[in-house]
């Protein structure tokens, strides 16, 4: 009888232990997909409908091309869907000379019959222009950067001149208008799909099921789980050598980096301070960074009291203590910052004057403004990592900690990250922790995103903070190609800003990237960006050698 | 046996009944409901159904959670009407993150917790059943003593403490089993059951059979983890109908006829002992589910449990309201399915 | 010389309560448990004498400190830091006294509204009685767990709002244990007597049949105080129980959870906390139902 039931028990353990002698790495599978565990979900698959780096990531750095484009690792426009441009004497008019034989992808939901020409130039951009567009309408995420960027108003007209000739012509001169068109949202969509989904009556599929010109196209996405992308077998610039593209998506830090050293994933996005110190005992990573573009920021919502008295904002800048957090949160690995633009953008004000850490100033400034016994507030964090915060949580509980001793209690809230931007858009929050990525290496990226009185209607303003006089001085700073003018009006707002805080700037964080040594050609973007085309991958038999001959 | 079916499925519709007056009660209760999707219109991802007719969006076609319409009556028994008709129907809402409709998105998620319990139930009664079987036979000597105390230690565990204990021993430290998910990325398989298990198999890639055995590998501890509260139970259940059936006389008889002991367990005591494990499994299906809530968690398994949780986090009304319906059903289903086995093993009932 | 009491000889019969605990302690380990449990309430209500810092104080410089017993460790902190620095022993021990303190709010809310429905529902008429049991016998069927994240799906999350949903869930257990225990006594004959006797529906119910469905009931409690810790400790993982900073033992581990690599010391001690807390409280309640011979009794 016992030796029976020990069989039984022997032979289950057996069974289960054998599912486990299959060995995942030695699979030939892995060879030429490339797994990258991505932090969240991407909040839709157009570019045109989001600001957040997460959904770039998924969309139009993979799926996607513009008329312009950075060149990889770079600030440096080159051509893309544009091969050459013209721009007129005023400033005001810009011909575009688009490029030919370019195919869209053909997927299980569409398949081209025409090249890519003007009409998909005009689609993508009217489309976030004219109200009576019928796509207009189809998504409740809007259109932000577009609308924060008032190109609404920038844009006088967009002609077609011929099928492969685009003039755009301006209101006033741009000068960072050419940086503009090589940001994500505004990536090219094809307008013979639209005219099919009109006549399908399925028009939000135009952003969940993408059909673009890029190296990638989507194949399947479980929400929360995964996205597959296969290369694009037509793609303009040549066949992708990675045949195939996966990203897992892992919101949690922990999870991501056991992924990566299980060698579930080949590359992690978003690495905690901790992972880079222990991934020096893996010798198949490395670690790659890039002073970041960035800005992490406490909002506080002037349209809420007691935020809207200046006064109490520059009691609580006071109050923080930002080297604790860069040293906690960032592990030092962040600057201090002072101005709502990083260091190594031009036009940085080096003399904005810095807020010191005193508790007895702000308790000071905060009894004259009447609030000696303090007040109540909430401060959303959301619980994921950014390049521009590794752990907002953590950063919310310090600077509670902090604000308690001013008497300011702080009630933390927190919400998923699409749902905690939308929330933050609708502007319910007294102070919210977030940042900012710079896209194109221009100052206006930040200051009208950001700062400016129509980020306020369309909610990027997170600080609802609309001075006139800001207002002004980057909208003269934006109309001018001179870059010295440009450079004094930019400072001159800083100056004002400085003056008002509507912010706590806290800091600008490097980033970082972890990486499987059998990737090759990767370069991580100064505006964090993920971009897969060009990556290959060495087979994992012959990793074994590389690692003895390549220096880390 | 005819009477005895008919008064189950009394049962069940009584019970469906009070579990809808609750969700129905529940959906009145939420605080932002159906005002926080204005003009979101809703769509499944990738089968492109849409609600939307005629390129105007007019927002009573859009409101899609079509119990903001009856809660605008005043009569609660019509509204209540309304509600069952759309519940019967299958029209659960629409998701308010994704606009996807609730009850596909269900169907979506719960087969990989319906694997996941499956697993679970396997290792617990694979493990349960012998393991209670031998204290039987030992009753009150060390070996009994051992698995009683191992048994009242593994209930007093917090399943997610488990978990991670598991997972930092087993897939950090040995690094013998995944960390999360339930196949690796690389294999790209088309979801046909939603059982991960047959869906490679009956996939027609060329690594069908090596995905097949990495799913096994990435069920392996969520499904211990999930399933130690149940094996718990089950062994004790084991072990005293055991004890209580090998002291009957016809046990005895057989002995003493020289029945072989393997035969006399297996053929004549489990099958008697049965009834209370049965009852037992029954019990099980609760805490399998609410285990799920918690394992689904910390392995990133895309099952039923972590859906409800973000949309709890996402505060998504709909997939909260849908999902606690849906999943309620299946536990009221399965007890009367369990309770039918029951009644058709116990020979009382068998020969009516 | 015999002392005086034992002059005379005297049968004494031991109060029921006496003859409980005699089987109580008779039962090493159950005893041994019960000390323990004793010992982690004192820990619970001693916490501010016990912790040497406030549990929601960081120490920014010794992050993810090891326990002191190790060489990277700091004598300062006996059971080491967390990710911000705050000293886990404080933690712990504030830790016991709220985990303690919710369990026993939730006890004592759903045992009050359990018990009054289930004596409600045993003297009530049919009716009434067929009602309670079907909404009991439902929630009963509705995973535990799920149906406290629902609860505070709607009512919103937070540390009140927790014991709110995990004392509803645990009402029918009250409810049911109640309600069987007073059908069980009913019939029998010393109630009958009783009533022949004359005596009121009160005093009948007080003296009479109060008493003895005492067991089982004190049994559900102790019961029903585990699962409570339980419950409120998953809660407090998934975030949606006791918030950040509070040192409930769940939330710890939700914190901890994501340096399970690195301090592998902030997962495995919070979670031995809870441990030995459920297990202490299983025994005695094992010890507790061999007592009281409740087995038996079946």
């Amino acid at each position: 009888m016992i030796k029976y039931n020990i069989f039984f028990l022997a032979s289950f353990c057996c069974s289960l232990i054998l599912s486990g002698c299959y060995d995942q790495q030695s699979s030939s599978v892995r060879d030429n997909v490339l797994v990258y565990c991505s932090e969240a979900s991407p909040q839709s698959f157009n570019p045109q409908l989001v600001t957040s780096g997460t959904t770039f990531d998924a969309s139009s750095r993979q799926i996607y091309n513009r008329l312009v484009e950075f060149s990889p690792g770079t600030s440096h426009i080159t051509s893309s869907l544009a091969t050459s441009w013209d721009i007129s004497a005023d400033g005001k008019e810009y011909i575009f000379y688009l490029r030919k034989d370019v195919q869209f992808q053909t997927t299980d939901f569409f398949k081209p019959s025409r090249h890519f020409n003007a009409d998909d130039v005009l689609f993508s951009f009217q489309r976030q222009w004219k109200r009576t567009h019928p796509f207009h309408k189809t998504s409740s995420l809007g259109f932000p950067y577009f609308e924060s960027m008032a190109l609404g108003k920038l844009i006088k007209d967009i002609v077609k001149l011929d099928d492969y000739r685009v003039k755009f012509i301006l209101n006033n001169p741009d000068a960072p208008f050419l940086a503009t068109l090589a940001m994500d949202f505004a990536s090219i969509l094809s307008e013979e799909y639209a005219l099919q989904l009109i006549l399908k009556n399925e028009l939000t599929a135009m952003d969940n099921r993408p059909v673009g010109t890029g190296p990638f196209q989507l194949t399947r996405y479980q929400p929360d789980a995964f996205i597959r992308y296969k290369a694009h077998p037509e793609y303009w610039k040549g066949k992708e050598k990675l045949e195939g593209l996966v990203f897992a998506i892992t919101p949690d830090p922990s999870l991501r980096f056991a992924r990566l050293i299980a060698g579930e994933c080949d590359l992690m996005a978003k690495p905690l301070p901790i992972h880079l110190k222990a991934t020096l005992k893996y010798p198949e990573f490395k670690t790659l960074s890039e002073p970041g573009s960035n800005i992490s920021y406490m909002a506080m919502n002037t349209t809420k009291k007691p935020f809207d008295d200046p006064k109490v904002r520059l009691a609580i800048n006071y109050a923080i203590n930002k080297k604790l957090l860069i040293k906690v949160v960032y592990n030092g690995n962040a600057e201090m910052a002072k101005n709502p633009i990083p260091p190594n953008i031009w036009s940085y004000n080096h003399s904005t004057p810095e807020i010191p850490y005193s508790l007895e100033k702000a308790k000071k400034i905060l009894d004259s403004a009447g609030y000696q016994d303090g007040f109540e507030m909430e401060l959303w964090a959301a619980p994921v990592q950014r390049t521009y915060n590794p752990n907002a949580i953590k950063m919310a509980e310090l600077i509670q900690q902090d604000l308690e001793k001013i008497n300011v209690h702080a009630k933390i809230v927190s919400y998923e990250f699409g749902t905690f931007l939308s929330k933050v858009k609708q502007g319910e929050h007294h102070a919210a922790l977030l940042g900012w990525i710079g896209d194109n290496g221009d100052p206006d990226n930040f200051f009208s995103s950001l700062l400016s009185c129509a980020a306020t209607k369309s909610g990027n303003n997170a600080a609802y903070w609309c001075d006139p006089e800001f207002d002004d001085l980057i909208t003269q700073a934006g109309r001018t190609s001179i870059v010295k003018k440009r450079t004094q009006l930019y400072q001159a707002a800083q100056t004002k800003f400085s003056q008002a805080l509507p912010w706590v700037p806290i800091a600008h964080s490097k980033q970082f990237i972890i990486a499987h040594k059998r990737i090759n050609n990767f370069h991580l973007a100064p505006t964090d960006g993920m971009y897969f085309s060009g990556v290959t991958l060495t087979p994992f038999n012959q990793i074994q050698t590389h690692s003895d001959t390549e220096a880390n | 046996m005819l009477y005895l079916a008919l008064r189950q499925l009394l049962n069940l519709i009584l019970s469906f009944f009070v579990l809808t007056i609750f969700t129905f009660s529940l959906a009145h209760l939420f605080p932002q409901g159906v005002s926080f999707i204005v003009d979101y219109i809703p769509v499944d991802i990738f089968s492109g159904d849409s609600l939307l007719h005629g390129s105007q969006l007019n927002n009573s076609q859009i409101s899609n959670f079509q119990l903001n319409e009856s809660s605008q009556t005043d009569n609660i028994f019509i509204s209540y009407y309304h509600y069952m008709s759309q519940i019967l129907t299958g029209h659960f809402g629409y998701s308010t993150v994704r606009g996807t409709s609730v009850f596909s998105e269900f169907f979506i998620y719960f087969p990989a917790t319906l694997e996941l319990s499956l697993g679970a139930i396997i290792f617990a009664l694979g493990i349960g059943l012998p393991l209670g079987i031998f204290a039987a036979q030992h009753k009150n000597k060390w070996q009994d003593k051992l698995i009683i105390s191992t048994s009242l230690a593994g209930s007093a565990i917090p399943i997610f403490w488990w978990a991670m204990l598991l997972v930092l021993f087993f897939s950090l430290l040995l690094g013998v089993t995944p960390v999360a998910s339930r196949i690796g990325f690389e294999y790209d398989i088309l979801p046909v059951t939603g059982f991960m298990l047959i869906d490679t198999l009956i996939s027609k890639q060329n690594y069908a059979v090596d995905a097949f055995f990495n799913a096994l590998h990435h069920l392996i501890l969520p499904a211990i983890v999930l399933g130690t509260i149940p094996l718990t139970a089950i062994t004790r259940t084991t072990r005293s109908a055991m004890i209580r059936v090998l002291s009957e006389d016809y046990i005895r008889s057989a002995k003493t006829r020289g029945i072989a002991a393997v035969q006399v367990i297996w053929k004549y005591a489990l099958r008697n002992a049965m009834i209370p494990i049965i009852t037992t499994l029954s019990l099980q299906v609760s805490v399998l589910i609410a285990g799920s809530l918690l394992t689904e968690t910390i392995f990133s398994w895309p099952g039923a449990g972590k859906w409800l949780l973000e949309a709890v986090n996402r505060r998504d009304f709909p997939v909260i309201h849908g999902g606690i319906l849906a999943i309620a059903s299946f536990v009221i289903l399965s007890h009367l399915f369990l309770d039918f086995l029951s009644m058709l093993v116990d020979p009382k009932w068998r020969h009516r | 010389m015999a002392s005086q009491s034992e002059f005379y000889h005297q049968t004494r019969i031991p109060s029921t309560y006496a003859r409980w605990w005699a089987h109580f302690y008779e039962n090493k380990l159950a005893f041994i448990a019960l000390v323990i449990f004793i010992s982690i309430c004192l820990i619970a209500i001693f916490a501010n004498f016990l912790a040497p810092y406030d549990p929601t104080l960081s120490f920014t410089e010794s992050i993810h400190k090891p326990p002191s017993w190790y060489d990277s460790g700091d004598t300062r902190f006996f059971l080491g830091t967390d990710y911000i620095g705050r000293d886990i022993f404080s933690r712990l021990v504030f830790g016991a006294r709220l985990s303690l303190s919710l369990a026993g709010a939730v006890v004592v809310l759903s045992a009050s509204a359990g018990i009054f429905l289930g004596v409600v529902s045993s003297f009530a008429n049919p009716w009434i009685d067929a009602l309670i049991m079907r909404v009991m016998d439902f929630i009963l069927a509705l995973p535990s767990l799920l149906l406290a994240v629902v609860i505070v799906a709607v009512i919103g999350r937070g540390l009140p709002n927790a014991i709110y949903a995990v004392a509803i869930v645990l009402i029918p257990h009250f409810v049911l244990v109640t309600r069987t225990a007073i059908k069980h006594e009913i019939p029998k004959d010393y109630v009958t007597a009783m009533q022949l006797d004359g005596a009121s529906k009160t005093r009948l119910f007080y003296h009479c049949i109060l008493p003895n469905i005492l067991p089982p009931i004190i049994i559900q409690l102790t019961l029903a105080f585990s699962t409570a810790i339980l419950e409120i400790a998953s809660l407090g993982f998934l975030g949606l129980g006791a918030q950040a900073p509070h040192p409930e033992w769940g939330t710890i581990l939700s914190e901890s959870h994501n340096d399970i690599m690195f301090a592998s010391w902030t997962v495995t001690l919070p979670g031995l906390a809870i441990f030995f807390t459920l297990l202490s409280i299983n025994l005695v309640g094992d010890g507790l139902r061999d007592a009281m011979d409740l087995e038996k009794n079946k």
